[in-house]
């Protein structure tokens, strides 16, 4: 359990190999974080960021999380509740990290690769943050943390399938946690704007372009108040507000070759 | 969506008397004992626990997604047993209506800790203290005889010779041996509703230490509440030291003359902490240089219980709640006090409220808190993870000195702290098991701290 002082034991990670995730967990492990189950299809590339974890203090393991086989979700989520119990107690904190990004402009993809995105982005947080929920409402407590984007603000061409999920995914983060109300179980929405990491290593960086650590600083501020909404970094408040509103030809001539 | 085992039940938010931690679980409120025998019968996967007034600081009677019992319906006061000095109650009796109903007649429960709305069934499963532990130690040493429904079966009536290791795991067990449906317990004879109290200001912590050992050789009540908010007050206090008022101490004041029952209260709605350094300092500054009469006669609860004078205190820290850190050391630690004293007031958040007090020698129940020596009792408001890390390096202090930390204060502690505070926990931990084979018995506390052996078990 969080303890009195916000600081949780058990942390879950669906989507383990994720930068940003891991950059979350290892402050959580720096903080208090004793237990870390990770969750990811290939549990092969979790042997590195759970020996990391490792070597940092906690607890670890690693458990079988495919993103897009929404079938699976509630039976993967419950052996991950129970994995974790084993192994420190509830789960404190769940985030859900894992994504896939578009690899070429909207009408250059293929429509099955733009599907693919679609339902690792959206219909599998629908179903693994749905499974997570049920699970923390039985438990009576617990925060789940939901790694929307910038980019949902406004979809645009370059990114089209990725945004369009993570604006349902934003939508849903938010209906969840009003759903949850008076379970104990909270969700918090994280919208970071542009981050380096392995997801957008082959792209060209943008305007206020941040780090996974800084987004995971962010997040942890936003455990401490209670929010509902993170931005990160804090500016990207402003960016989403004005990319939101932005008329079309305007947001045309912001986005140039992008 | 969870699972809502029973009928009767309501899921309810709830936190402990520090507002922190939160969690929902079902509320069952059994009116009678059948009903609680049958509430364990219907709980679920997670559990069940008791509660009482809720005023245990940390989640001790909190159980998320599981069954929370309410056992404030369990109120009869018997009457009084005069030749043989006892009372038999219901587990829910708070220990206010309990000494309303026996003062009248010149008796009063031997043992008043710092607030009087406490259950006799909280009571009991904190072995909770008040400031005559040096004399009469604590609640548990004035307890003859309880009957406790366990998680199956009949209740069972429990004295120290029908099942010592029961009575003892049950006295500072933190509800996880079972409901306490009743007690008889020992009261003491008084003269008067009044203290006669001794009040002292002493300079620093040494004085205040000394002005404690002076008290205690000469007084049935003493303790010292202390200025910890800046490192210049140095540990100033002002120690106070009480006896009973005899009748000719106190002409003219009849044992009839109940106090008046209403009391302000804080609003429901404080949304910042309004606890902070510098009003603490400020408000200190002031209230240790108060006139302080050295002689006074007041009431019995207005001594025992001073911030009762204020309903919903705890809200005064906003809706991050607050954190009480309460751990004693064995006489002889004096050394390792000063230090801790003089990190306090270095924390990362204001100490804003400290009281000190020596213990006597502590009772055989192997969760009980207190031992013979001195205890510390520190507010501070919740909120900074930088406390949390704070209270762990304390907690490697107090446990390296022999000394503990108070479970019904305890909202942080981390669970391998446990064993070494408390080393007869297999010893517990052994009887609990026995009274509760399938460990339908648990709590938020007991699922952080791993006390009962299937706290770190999956769910049934």
């Amino acid at each position: 359990m969080t303890d009195a002082t916000g600081r949780p034991r058990t942390v879950l990670v669906l989507g383990g190999g994720s930068d940003i995730g891991l950059a979350i967990t290892h402050a959580l492990v720096a903080r208090s974080a004793r237990g870390v189950i990770l969750a990811a299809r290939d549990t092969g590339r979790l042997d590195v960021p759970a020996t990391a974890l490792r070597s940092a203090g906690a607890a670890v393991e690693t458990i079988e999380f495919d993103a897009e086989l929404v079938d699976t979700h509630e039976q993967v989520v419950a052996h991950a509740f129970e994995r974790a119990r084993a192994l420190t107690g509830d789960v404190d904190i769940a985030i859900l990290a894992f994504g896939l990004i578009d690899e070429a402009p909207i009408l250059e993809e293929t429509p099955a690769s733009a599907g693919h995105v679609a339902m690792v982005n959206f219909a599998g947080v629908v179903s693994s943050g749905l499974a997570v929920a049920q699970q923390m409402a039985a438990q009576g407590y617990g925060t789940i943390v939901v790694l929307s984007s910038l980019a949902g603000q406004r979809a645009r061409p370059s990114l089209l399938p990725y945004a369009a999920a993570k604006a349902g995914v934003d939508a849903f983060a938010d209906g969840l946690d009003e759903a949850l109300l008076g379970t104990g179980v909270r969700v918090m929405t994280v919208r970071p704007g542009w981050v380096r990491s392995r997801m957008t290593e082959h792209r060209r960086s943008a305007p206020f372009a941040t780090s996974p650590e800084r987004v995971a600083s962010d997040v942890l501020r936003g455990l401490d108040r209670g929010a509902r909404v993170v931005w990160s970094p804090g500016v990207m408040r402003l960016v989403g507000a004005i990319v939101h509103y932005l008329p079309r030809p305007l947001f045309r001539l912001l986005l140039g070759s992008r | 969506m969870a699972d809502d085992p029973t009928s009767n039940g309501t899921r309810h938010r709830l936190t402990g008397w520090g507002r922190t931690t939160p969690s929902v679980a079902t509320v069952v409120h059994p009116p009678t004992r059948e009903d609680v025998r049958a509430a364990f019968e219907a709980a679920g996967t997670r559990g069940l626990i008791t509660r009482g007034l809720g005023r245990a600081y940390g989640d001790a009677a909190q159980n998320g997604g599981g069954t929370v019992l309410d056992g404030t319906a369990l109120t009869a006061i018997g009457p009084i047993d005069g030749p043989h000095a006892t009372i038999t109650v219901g587990g829910g009796a708070s220990l206010e209506a309990i000494q309303r109903a026996v003062l009248r007649t010149g008796w009063s429960l031997p043992v008043l800790p710092g607030t009087r709305h406490v259950t006799i069934g909280g009571a009991i499963a904190s072995d909770v203290h008040g400031k005559n532990h040096h004399v009469d130690g604590s609640f548990g040493a004035h307890v003859e005889s309880f009957t406790l429904q366990p998680p199956a079966g009949d209740h069972v009536v429990v004295t120290r010779a029908s099942d010592a290791a029961l009575f003892e795991a049950t006295t500072g067990g933190m509800g996880l041996t079972g409901v306490v449906l009743a007690a008889t317990l020992r009261l003491m004879k008084v003269e008067t509703r009044l203290m006669r109290v001794h009040s002292e200001r002493t300079a620093d912590l040494d004085a205040t230490m000394r002005a404690l050992v002076e008290a205690d050789a000469t007084h049935r009540y003493s303790v010292a509440w202390l200025d910890l908010a800046s490192p210049r007050a140095r540990g100033r206090s002002v120690v106070t030291a009480a006896d009973h008022a005899r009748a000719a101490e106190a002409p003219g004041v009849s044992l009839l003359d109940e106090p008046p029952s209403w009391r302000p209260t804080v609003p429901p709605v404080v949304p910042v902490n309004l606890v902070r350094s510098a009003g603490v300092q400020l408000f200190n500054a002031g209230w240790f240089r108060r006139p302080l009469p050295s002689e006074a006669l007041v009431p019995i609860e207005s001594y025992a219980a001073p911030l009762d004078a204020l309903g919903a205190w705890n809200r005064l820290y906003g809706s991050r709640g607050l954190v009480q850190y309460q751990f004693a050391l064995p006489a002889g630690e004096e050394t390792t006090l000063r230090a801790i004293v003089e990190a306090i007031t270095h924390a990362p958040a204001v100490p804003a409220l400290a009281v000190l007090k020596r213990f006597g020698p502590g009772n055989g129940a192997p969760l009980s808190f207190p031992i013979e020596g001195w205890t510390l009792a520190v507010d501070f408001p919740a909120g900074d993870p930088a406390l949390g890390a704070f209270l762990d390096t304390l907690d490697e202090r107090v446990a390296a000195a022999g000394g503990r930390v108070y479970l019904a204060k305890d909202a942080r502690m981390r669970p391998e702290m446990v064993p070494l505070m408390y080393p007869r926990i297999d010893e517990w931990r052994e009887t609990q098991a026995r009274i509760d084979p399938t460990g339908v018995l648990t709590s938020d506390l007991d699922r952080r701290l791993h006390l009962t052996a299937g706290s770190t078990r999956s769910p049934r």
